[in-house]
């Protein structure tokens, strides 16, 4: 079947977006093939490193339980930064609004960005206003970009997982994508989940404190713990073993994603970090997290097992085994 | 840590195993159960929970994921559809990548036609009442379980006056299949996992003719892992005792009589006919057609499209998956040139089919 034409699946975060990555997009921008890919690139400049990333947010609904799109893109472009271990800086925002977009929402859309950013400690140095004719965007589209400065030399991203290393997440999963979801047109479920959408810089410094110990931070986002730690054993080219049972889920999510047909670990986080740190300091770092407003659930999920394979497996609940593979085009509610 | 409950809880699951494991301790010849629903096989493979089982007893799946079960033909037909003016698709979600013989409703939606996700039927009518110009098709697949809902849909619409939903219809009916699949020798099916949601509404006395006059153990369960388990301990029981009944393991839910209003709406609704299967081909009385009382929302009949001819997949053993008689990975193109991305077969598409589950879950050291 010819694939000439861009699917939604080319956007989910999964296996198609790697493919077209690495196919198209990287090569033809960069020149180069694909090497290692993180949230944020780190650059040096005159002896100092610095970090820059970008993203687009076009989530839809624009306002959901626990936040809406201007939270969301200050947010998530701010955690870009700290994945690699940056302190953010400056933030650019770039909005695209379709035609009769309400005056009052876009007002609410901007003072959340406003709070975002000042709660992470940022600030909105740039930006960029379009308006589009009705129908030729979904509401409002934003994109936003971020600069960070390293007070440190440590080197933190994707291939740095290490034999032996625990794995930490600093709450429940799936919060976000089920919010979202939860509140799409049609589905309109009663639920009282929010989503999870937060700043993680904050969080990440105080961890940063334990040092070298710290090999690999990671926000899963699109595709959700799955695919992120799967991205991970293949970067870093050794094998993860997940123990489900100490996932932290909650109740509520649990049962939108059982009623949809959906697997929480491919659901989408807006506010978690996966650690993947020495063994001898996972256990003060769990406690670092739990101190923390954005980490009381906190827990360890995992290690790494072995050197090569690329594998990821899971010990479910029930005390089977299973593998773990990235998400494959767009998980969808299935069909009965 | 909400992710325990007792139908989750490892210390149930693993007594269950015991029990299984002591009924089977002194018998070499293998125990062969079938789960016909995809939801069984999502949980079995999800939990892990082949590792659980002595290796005596087997776990085979059976044609219960209604979008695999989908023949091409249908999927073209759909194409078809989409391609006609004025005219909106809706459907569950995963029918959006099952590969038809030259394109998909992914592919089609891409290039311009429109296709709406839909999470009930009702939705489908209300986007048919908000557009009354345009002709709003509903993907009318699956079992007794979405039947109701489509049966439901058409008295709406009917006694709204609505002239402009549809339906594509392609019901199917499980208990038919089963007593087929039993039959075969080189399957050797020794007892069913019968299925919860489908059981809630034909109640488990549908399966009684498969317990008394076929011999086959029927024992309807329900999805948690803990549910799994203790269907498979009490059908191990029965073929160890020589019995055959139909038991119920799902006892919150389903009933010996089922579900007599969603009975009486596929009666009202719907007339029994011959149904066409991926892989096993037509089997007389395993469909449900839109009876001629309600022609007018019969889309086929109102509306007859030109569908290209139907060219299965070449190399795709889906038909074989979906009878039980090869394991995913014995299919060649498994993981190959057959991914969840660019799927060959159904089975690799739908989050219930077997390959996609074998896929997803399958990799273990
Ligand atoms: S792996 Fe693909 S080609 Fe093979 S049987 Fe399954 S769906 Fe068909």
């Amino acid at each position: 079947m010819d694939t000439d034409i861009i699917l939604l699946g080319h956007g989910s975060g999964g296996k198609l977006s790697h493919q077209l990555l690495e196919e198209l997009i990287i090569p033809t921008l960069s020149g180069v093939p694909m090497a290692g890919r993180n949230d944020a690139a780190v650059l040096e400049h005159n002896g100092s490193r610095f970090a820059f990333t970008t993203d687009s947010y076009v989530v839809d609904p624009v306002f959901f339980p626990g936040g809406n799109i201007g939270g969301l893109a200050v947010n998530g472009t701010v955690n870009d930064l700290a994945m690699v271990g940056a302190t953010p800086l400056v933030i650019s925002v770039g909005l695209i609004i379709e035609e009769g977009f309400s005056r009052r929402e876009l007002a609410e859309i901007l003072t959340s960005m406003r709070e975002a950013a000042d709660r992470a400690g940022v600030s909105i140095a740039a930006g960029d206003t379009k308006v589009v004719p009705r129908g030729k965007a979904d509401r409002i589209f934003i994109n936003t970009s971020g600069i960070g400065f390293f007070n440190h030399t440590l080197e933190i991203n994707g291939s740095n997982a290490r034999a032996g290393d625990k794995i930490l997440i600093n709450g429940t999963i799936g919060d976000h994508g089920i919010a979202v979801m939860a509140k799409r047109e049609g589905l309109e479920l009663d639920t009282d989940i929010l989503s999870d959408c937060a700043a993680l810089n904050n969080l990440i410094e105080e961890l940063l404190e334990e040092g070298e110990a710290i090999h690999v931070l990671r926000d899963p986002t699109r595709g959700g713990v799955a695919t992120t730690l799967k991205e991970i054993a293949l970067q870093s080219d050794v094998s993860i073993t997940l123990d489900e049972a100490a996932f932290p889920l909650k109740g509520a999510v649990r049962g939108v994603c059982a009623l949809l047909g959906l697997d929480p670990l491919y659901v989408a986080n807006e506010g978690k970090v996966l650690v993947l740190a020495a063994p001898e300091a996972a256990e003060r770092l769990l406690e670092r997290m739990k101190q923390h407003p954005l980490g009381r659930d906190a827990a360890i999920i995992g290690e790494v097992t072995a050197v090569g394979g690329g594998r990821v497996q899971i010990e479910t609940v029930v005390g089977g085994m299973r593998g773990v593979e990235m998400l494959s085009g767009e998980q969808l509610p299935r069909i009965c | 840590m909400n992710y325990r409950d007792e139908f989750r809880d490892r210390d149930i699951v693993k007594g269950l195993a015991a029990r299984i494991a002591r009924l089977t301790a002194d018998r070499s010849e293998p125990i062969t159960l079938m789960e016909v629903c995809g939801t069984h096989t999502m949980s079995i493979y999800q939990y892990g929970i082949r590792r659980l089982l002595p290796p005596q007893v087997r776990l085979i799946s059976g044609p219960g994921c209604p979008v695999c079960v989908t023949p091409v033909g249908y999927l073209d037909k759909v194409v078809a559809y989409a391609r006609q003016p004025e005219t909106i698709i809706t459907t569950f979600g995963d029918m959006l990548r099952v590969p038809g013989s030259s394109s998909t409703l992914m592919l089609e939606r891409a290039r311009g036609a429109d296709v709406r996700i839909v999470y009930s039927t009702l939705d489908a009518l209300a986007l048919a009442e908000r557009n009354p110009g345009k002709r709003v098709i509903f993907l009318g697949v699956g079992f007794e379980t979405t039947a109701p809902t489509i049966a439901a849909s058409i008295l709406t619409a009917a006694s709204r006056g609505v002239t402009n939903y549809f339906v594509l219809a392609a019901h199917k009916t499980i208990p038919i299949p089963m007593q087929l699949l039993s039959a075969d020798p080189e399957l050797g099916i020794d007892g069913y996992l019968c299925p919860a949601h489908v059981s809630a509404i034909i109640g488990a006395d549908a399966y009684r003719f498969l317990a008394e006059e076929n011999g086959v153990p029927c024992v309807v369960t329900g999805f948690e892992p803990a549910d799994v388990m203790q269907g498979v301990e009490m059908l191990v029981r029965q073929v160890v005792e020589k019995r055959s009944e139909v038991e119920i393991q799902y006892s919150r839910f389903v009933t010996r009589e089922g579900n007599p209003k969603a009975q009486a709406m596929l009666l009202e609704v719907f007339t029994q006919a011959d149904a066409a299967w991926r892989g096993i081909g037509v089997i007389p009385g395993s469909g449900l057609d839109i009876a001629e009382k309600f022609a007018a929302f019969d889309v086929e009949r109102g509306f007859p499209v030109e569908v290209e001819v139907p060219s299965e997949p070449g190399g795709c053993l889906c038909g074989e998956v979906l009878k039980g008689k090869v394991a995913p990975s014995d299919c060649p193109l498994f993981g190959k040139a057959c991914t969840p991305e660019e799927p060959v077969g159904a089975c690799m598409v739908s989050s219930e089919g077997s390959c996609a589950a074998a896929h997803r879950y399958g990799q273990v050291e």
